[in-house]
């Protein structure tokens, strides 16, 4: 069962062609990893998933389409998103980015099972967003999305700029989102995807070249020379 | 020290009537980035509707009909600004040239309209005798109507400053300046914030609109011009989508302009106009606006 299908999705921004004829699926309760080098479309795909660009083609979400409805409206039928580059509120305080991003009264339910992941956003829920660190604002970005109760989480290179320690804590809290999540994760550290992803869609000039099971990715030459990156790697 | 006083007190009463033109610009403009020009239109609006209600439906100039009045004006204002932004702005959002175009023409239809109807020339409004009176501060012997201008900017500041620090549309607003796409990225439709805003905006105006009409001793469609170019000062130097920054930069813009004036008559659009070149080259973007990179 897919939660969510792309079929042919195609954007263009001014005379670019961003995304051409893109089409995949996200199988539900699966964390599926968009990888490829920087600028081939993994991001503008998500974009494209959330309305931020004006895609053609078709995006549906457990069976309704998404092409046409506004940005707002598919985050409320249950996308969250994580930007690449956090996007958090910097002059709020952790306490109302978080009140902001629920779509209903944050039960204590919700917001200790957010703690429990993000232990470090507990004792900082007064302090001004924009005075976290790069980790806790990723923390607090991911936080964001899992407040509401979720049809796929968007998650966009949640490591980032991160230092390695950071990226071990975060890669350590998207495991434990992926338990109950379904998730599509653009992600270019490759041992945190082989840890957490369970498919694995690869992107070339905005196009789909591979898509598949993550084993199946195990002609190291291949991987080097389309991800631009190494099989070996291993996250700390 | 009785001058200093005066000159202060009456220059921080001017600050008042600019900020309640400015106020709602620099909300319009640093949340939805839309320059509106009609803005000018929503203080006529305000005066004129006051000045109908004031005349036609009170008939008597006490306190409580005028502030009803000024309340009217500001509602009347409001309603209208909301009506502008849903027929005309919400097609034009990111369209910034056309944005200029349109409310510059909507402000000339409606000064057309408000002269024609009205003439141009300045219509009495009602003004309680008591705004007449003077207040022995220290010595000095403040106008009254001043301390309503200072207590009406003052009241809105807090209204807003609550509004936006205390109520989930606040917070949305407050996010909408900083990042509107993740505002709805979050799943919250910001456009409703932006029509609160322009309604707000609108408000505000249309109460400074009536306000306006006391200080110039009367309603003519007019007098909206010279306030519309001082809101547009104001939210430069306070920052653009700062509403703190618009009150200290009214404020002073006021007391400045009082003093220059007092020293050498008409001197003081001169030493505002220097004031405003100073800060765009030493701080562009303003006393409290963020540096945009």
């Amino acid at each position: 069962m897919n939660a969510l299908e792309l079929a042919d999705v195609s954007v263009r921004i001014n005379q670019a062609q961003i995304l051409h004829g893109v089409s995949f699926t996200a199988p539900k309760n699966q964390v599926t990893a968009l990888l490829g080098r920087n600028g081939v479309g993994k991001s503008s795909t998500l974009k494209a998933i959330m309305s931020l660009y004006s895609p053609t083609g078709s995006i549906k979400l457990n069976g309704t389409e998404l092409i046409g409805t506004p940005t707002h409206a598919i985050a409320a039928s249950g996308v969250a998103y994580v930007p690449e580059d956090r996007e958090i509120f910097a002059t709020l305080s952790v306490k109302e980015n978080l009140s902001l991003a629920s779509r209903s009264k944050i039960s204590s339910e919700k917001m200790s099972r957010v703690f429990e992941i993000f232990p470090d956003l507990s004792t900082r829920q007064e302090q001004r967003a924009g005075t976290l660190s790069g980790g806790q604002q990723q923390m607090l970005s991911l936080s964001r999305a899992l407040l509401n109760d979720n049809q796929i989480l968007l998650v966009d290179e949640p490591t980032k700029g991160l230092a390695p320690k950071l990226v071990t804590e975060v890669a350590d809290a998207l495991a434990e989102v992926a338990k109950r999540e379904t998730m599509i994760l653009v992600e270019q550290n490759l041992a945190l995807v082989k840890r957490i992803a369970q498919k694995i869609v690869v992107m070339d000039q905005g196009k789909i070249i591979f898509e598949g099971a993550p084993e199946k990715l195990s002609d190291s030459v291949w991987v080097q020379s389309v991800l631009g990156v190494s099989n070996r790697g291993k996250h700390s | 020290m009785s001058t200093f006083l005066l000159m202060t007190i009456t220059g921080i009463g001017l600050g008042a009537l600019y900020f309640l033109v400015a106020s709602g610009l620099t909300l319009i403009y640093g949340l939805m980035g839309v320059l509106n020009f009609a803005h000018g239109a929503f203080l006529s609006i305000g005066a004129f509707v006051g000045l109908w209600f004031a005349t036609s439906i009170m008939k008597e100039a006490t306190i409580p009909n005028f502030i009803l009045a000024m309340i009217v004006g500001g509602l009347a204002a409001g309603f209208f600004a909301l009506l502008m932004e849903q027929l005309l702005i919400t097609r034009l959002y990111d369209r910034h040239i056309d944005q200029v175009l349109v409310t510059v023409g909507v402000a000339l239809v409606v000064g057309a309209v408000l002269g024609g109807w009205f003439g141009n020339d300045l219509r009495l409004f009602p003004t309680p005798l008591w705004f007449l009176t003077g207040i022995n501060f220290f010595g000095a012997i403040i106008p009254a109507d001043r301390i309503i201008y200072i207590a009406t900017a003052v009241g809105l500041l807090i209204g807003n400053w609550a509004l936006l620090r205390f109520t989930r549309i606040g917070l949305i607003i407050r996010a909408g300046v900083e990042n509107r796409n993740m505002v709805n990225a979050l799943g919250i439709n910001v456009r409703r914030a932006f029509s609160t805003v322009f309604f707000l905006g609108g408000f505000a105006a249309g109460i400074g609109g009536v306000l306006v009409s006391v200080y110039s001793s009367g309603v003519s469609p007019l007098i909206a011009g010279t306030y519309l170019i001082y809101g547009f000062v104001v939210v430069v130097i306070g920052g653009m989508g700062s509403v703190t920054g618009s009150f200290v930069a009214a404020m002073l813009i006021g007391v400045i302009k009082q003093f220059a004036n007092y020293y050498v008559t008409g001197l003081g659009d001169f030493v505002i106009a220097l004031l405003l070149a100073g800060v765009l080259l030493v701080r562009p973007q303003g006393l409290f606006g963020k540096r945009i990179s």
